[in-house]
């Protein structure tokens, strides 16, 4: 289908604002009369509060309030389970969600216990330092195979040993059909916590204007519209006193998703009381404990294979590591549990998992959310079986694959979404096939890499498949209005950060109504202009929203050319709408402009037809019936510095298929930005808990994230299998590009040690460690 | 204490506290927000400005330290209507996504750009080494670079 505007590389409507510095972000709300909050929080990570002394704080100068959690009488509240557990049978869930401040228990480091008001944040960091706060720590719970014991201590006294969850899956029946398997596979894998680092660091502004009652909040969430429902109720204002603006966000990656907040609860409530605005913006230190984090799961896991490389059965036994607290249900070791069957027919399935709870940071979505955990663990399994049966890891996946005549596929499990786990379409061997061409696979195994090894350079291959569950409901709108400029105005209600909504949505609608791209003035994330909604997660932007754009241009379409035909005195089918007029199909003089339409859909006098409504505009809502299935290939060439073990990539293919593409540009940068991400966490990101639950790497200068010399370039090629569940054949891409990227590096090193008898478990793998690896392994240690 | 200095041209005097950090002295007193933080502690990048012409980072010198000096921001180099080559270039190649991290890296570039008109792909990536981007996997910022140096 030939396209104007829909699957073309357009440059950004939103880049003059960004690059000029003239974008709205929320520490850039400057309110006069504004007061600024800092927070004591805990050193440590487990404790009793005895008690907290702030008297000298008060006395300082510039300080206008400290407010502990007594201070918060009724106000002080847990915050809501976002995520209710899913119908699972037999499913254990045992809720506890964090607070606002700590009152009697710290269950981790960096918790907030107090928070200063004052005239400036320097001065209410000065009144930090004055807090007197006794806390008397006890036993931390870090380890989290460990957690589970009976001698463990425990975060929240009354969950017995720490099990927030416990949840059983089961397609068919492993145990019938592991007595049948020519070779099985068990072994142990270990997925570490990493964090998102998102440029920006949270933020909230809040500022309530007495005289009119209403309440403003810039809040740097993915999730304005709930953020003001909650708000509104904790507060006993109507939804419509409570306006969020989430402007622009310095990228969020899932943890901005996370509601509520601390600080989110208290910002709006201190600035109601102080009847002034108040801003709060967390440090990048804050951020390394406040912000939520994700990774960490430790998996037992068996593949069970015939000797013609079929796969009978996988069974999966793993520990989730929830935090402190469990505000976000069980979304991720879900999409764990289901994700781990990725592109392969798996007739029989078993999944058991326990959260636990423990004493670091809360675990929320991070980009990926849960499914790189899976995708490690049944790729590394897939690889270890092919080693044993002889052929290459390309093989051992090709033999598997689920067929494309198999689509709907139905994996007979629940998904994250309370959905059946159910594949909408997928294409999987031509995106494998394809790598395999890009990256010269057997001409590397066959001629470079021993050539290169003689030369005493070690290189390894790695090739992986995933897929990811994108654009689940429950729904989001849009509203389309034609102005008497000739413009469009075009607004939605999920936020934005950074993934190019303000042209993507603009070209859905551009090619409905034929205008330029340009032309089409984007809203997103303020609930004055929008008021229903849930949030960009999921990777569902596009799909979700996308499609309610999609549907509202039409339904303005529709309402053009009905206006049309009576003021051109046609019929409806015999008008087209283009190039930003309406017109009788081959008579270019019967035409009228947008804009005039729209001015005539308005008018001053006269009357508005019973029936009809005013203006070119119209609202639509779209709401999927369940996700739909993205899927791709990646492939990696790695080199390893025998003396440092530092590994180089020399090349790195990408073949996605994430439906039709709207706009290759930015659906490039979104892969490129998830791989780089994905590196990070495969090569040496990786948050070091002490025993004690303290964070050892809360800098930057600690904590690595890949610079401009640790990003490969990034080649690559599309495969389009068009979603069969929204109109515009879609899925969602937001968080493909990290999700294999583990797996890809562990099968790739492996491969570059391929002489010797190294297994990569775990992931990350920094240099230092896959040194140690090395040296533990027979034959490795003395090369 | 009082200070002067001479930011994209425009002259301010103010009053302000010897511990103020420039960052926060741009953003906060001048309202010159184009300037972002990112970690505080000079690693990111966010916050580079020009001083005197060079790249410096905001966030880890003291307002009271540029008494006297010339700056740039972002703010000085190109307006909507009308970018800069190397902003330019950012918007051709889609070199941006959230643009948090941007100002930083076209503060970056633009000495590193005068300087070496025809910078090899090893050296854009060296220059661009001490910045960091969550959003884009550097690629296109890289070939953004290579852009504006052919204008």
């Amino acid at each position: 289908m030939a396209t104007r505007y829909f699957g073309q590389r357009i440059r950004r409507n939103e880049d003059p604002r960004l690059l000029t510095g003239q974008a709205l972000f929320t520490d850039d709300v400057n309110l006069p009369n504004m007061l600024h909050v800092a927070f004591y929080r805990s050193d440590y990570a487990h404790g009793k509060i005895i008690s907290i002394n702030t008297e000298e704080a008060k006395k300082r100068k510039g300080v206008i309030g400290v407010y502990t959690a007594e201070d918060l009488g009724d106000y002080w509240q847990r915050g809501p389970l976002l995520v209710p557990p899913p119908p699972i049978k037999d499913i254990v869930f045992n809720e506890r969600t964090q607070v606002p401040l700590a009152k009697d228990k710290i269950c981790h480091a960096g918790e907030a216990v107090v928070m200063v008001v004052a005239e400036s944040r320097y001065i209410a960091e000065d009144a930090v330092e004055d807090l007197e706060v006794d806390i008397d720590p006890i036993d931390a719970v870090v380890d989290i195979e460990k957690a589970l014991s009976d001698e463990s201590p425990l975060v929240h006294d009354d969950i017995a040993k720490n099990m927030a969850a416990h949840v059983v899956q089961e397609k068919g029946s492993y145990s019938a059909i592991r007595d049948q398997a020519d070779v099985v596979i068990s072994k142990k894998f270990l997925y570490d916590r990493g964090t998102a680092a998102a440029m920006e660091n949270r933020g909230v502004v809040a500022n309530w204007d007495e005289r009119n009652q209403q309440l403003t909040i810039w809040d740097t969430t993915q999730a304005p519209i709930p953020i003001r429902n909650g708000l509104a109720s904790m507060l006993g204002l109507s939804q419509s006193q409570v306006r969020v603006i989430a402007p622009f966000i310095g990228g969020g990656f899932g943890p901005k998703i996370m509601m509520f907040y601390p600080e989110e609860v208290l910002i709006p409530w201190v600035s109601k009381k102080l009847k002034r605005p108040v801003k709060w913006i967390e440090d990048r230190e804050e951020n390394f404990f406040s912000t939520t984090q994700e990774r960490g799961q430790v998996h037992e896991a068996e593949i069970a294979v015939s000797s013609d490389g079929k796969i009978l059965g996988v069974r999966d036994v793993f520990i989730h590591d929830a935090g402190a607290y469990a505000p976000y249900g069980l979304t991720v070791p879900i999409n764990s549990q289901c994700t781990l069957l990725g592109c392969y027919h798996v007739p029989n399935y078993y999944s058991e998992f326990t959260a636990v709870f423990t004493n670091k940071p809360i675990v929320t979505p991070y980009r990926g959310a849960g499914r790189q955990h899976g995708v490690f663990v049944m790729e590394r399994l897939l690889d270890l079986a092919a080693q044993k049966l002889g052929i290459t890891p390309v093989e051992i996946r090709s033999k598997n694959f689920i067929q494309q005549e198999d689509f709907p596929y139905n994996n007979e499990i629940i998904y994250q979404d309370f959905s059946p786990l159910i594949y909408d379409s997928g294409n999987y061997a031509p995106a494998l096939k394809r790598a395999v061409e890009l990256i010269e696979y057997d001409k590397f195994i066959k001629e470079e890499q021993p050539r290169l090894l003689k030369e005493g350079k070690r290189l390894g291959i790695g090739i992986v498949s995933y897929v990811e569950g994108t654009g689940i409901g429950p729904y989001e709108g849009a509203r389309v209005t034609v102005e008497p400029s000739g413009k469009i105005n075009l607004v939605t209600g999920i936020g934005t950060q950074g993934q190019g909504h303000f042209t993507s949505f603009a070209q859905i609608v551009s090619e409905v109504l034929d205008v330029p791209v340009a032309d089409v003035r984007v809203v997103t994330g303020d609930t004055l202009e929008f008021g229903w909604g849930s949030g960009t997660f999921a990777s569902r932007g596009a799909v979700v929203a996308g499609s309610a754009c999609h549907e509202a241009a039409i339904a303005v379409k529709k309402k053009i050319k009905k206006l049309a035909s009576e003021v051109l005195e046609a019929s409806e089918e015999d008008l087209e709408v283009g190039n930003g007029k309406v017109q009788v199909k081959g008579v270019p003089d019967a035409s009228i402009s947008l804009g005039e339409l729209a001015a005539r859909a308005n008018p001053l006098r006269g009357a508005v037809k019973p029936g009809t409504e005013p203006g070119l505009e119209a609202t639509s809502y779209f709401g999927p019936s369940r996700g739909t299935t993205a899927s791709g290939v990646h492939a990696i060439i790695v080199s390893v510095d025998p003396e440092t073990f530092l590994v180089n990539i020399e090349r790195y293919i990408v073949v996605h298929d994430c439906g039709r593409v709207i706009n290759p540009m930015i659906l490039d940068g979104q892969i490129q930005g998830g791989v780089a991400q994905g590196i990070g966490n495969a090569f040496y990101e990786q948050l070091c808990f002490d025993e004690n639950g303290q964070l050892l790497n809360a800098s930057f200068m600690d904590y690595l994230i890949p610079t401009s010399l640790d990003v490969p370039k990034i080649e690559g090629d599309h495969i389009e299998t068009p979603s069969p569940l929204n109109p515009l054949g879609v899925k969602g891409a937001g968080e493909a590009g990290s999700i294999p990227v583990g797996a890809l590096y562990a099968q790739a090193i492996e491969n570059a040690f391929r002489d010797c008898d190294l297994e990569i478990l775990e992931i990350p793998l920094s240099p230092n460690r896959l040194y140690e690896l090395c040296s533990q392994a027979k034959e490795c240690g003395e090369k | 204490m009082k200070i002067c200095v001479t930011i994209n041209g425009q002259k301010y005097e103010r009053d302000v506290e010897p511990r103020t950090l420039l960052s926060d002295f741009l953003r906060h007193e001048l309202e010159l927000t184009g300037t972002h933080v990112g970690c505080e502690h000079g690693v990111c990048g966010a916050c580079t400005i020009l001083l005197n012409g060079e790249a410096i980072r905001s966030c880890i010198i003291f307002a009271v330290q540029v008494d006297g000096q010339e700056l740039t921001t972002v703010e000085g180099l190109g307006e909507i209507d009308n970018l800069h080559p190397i902003q330019e270039a950012f918007r051709e190649k889609h070199a941006l996504q959230c643009g948090f991290c941007t100002p930083g890296f076209l503060m970056t570039l633009v000495p590193f750009l005068k300087e070496n008109t025809q910078p090899s792909e090893q050296e854009i990536r060296e220059a661009i080494s001490g910045n960091l981007c969550r959003c884009t996997g550097y690629q296109n910022i890289v070939e953004a670079v290579k852009l504006a140096a052919k204008k």
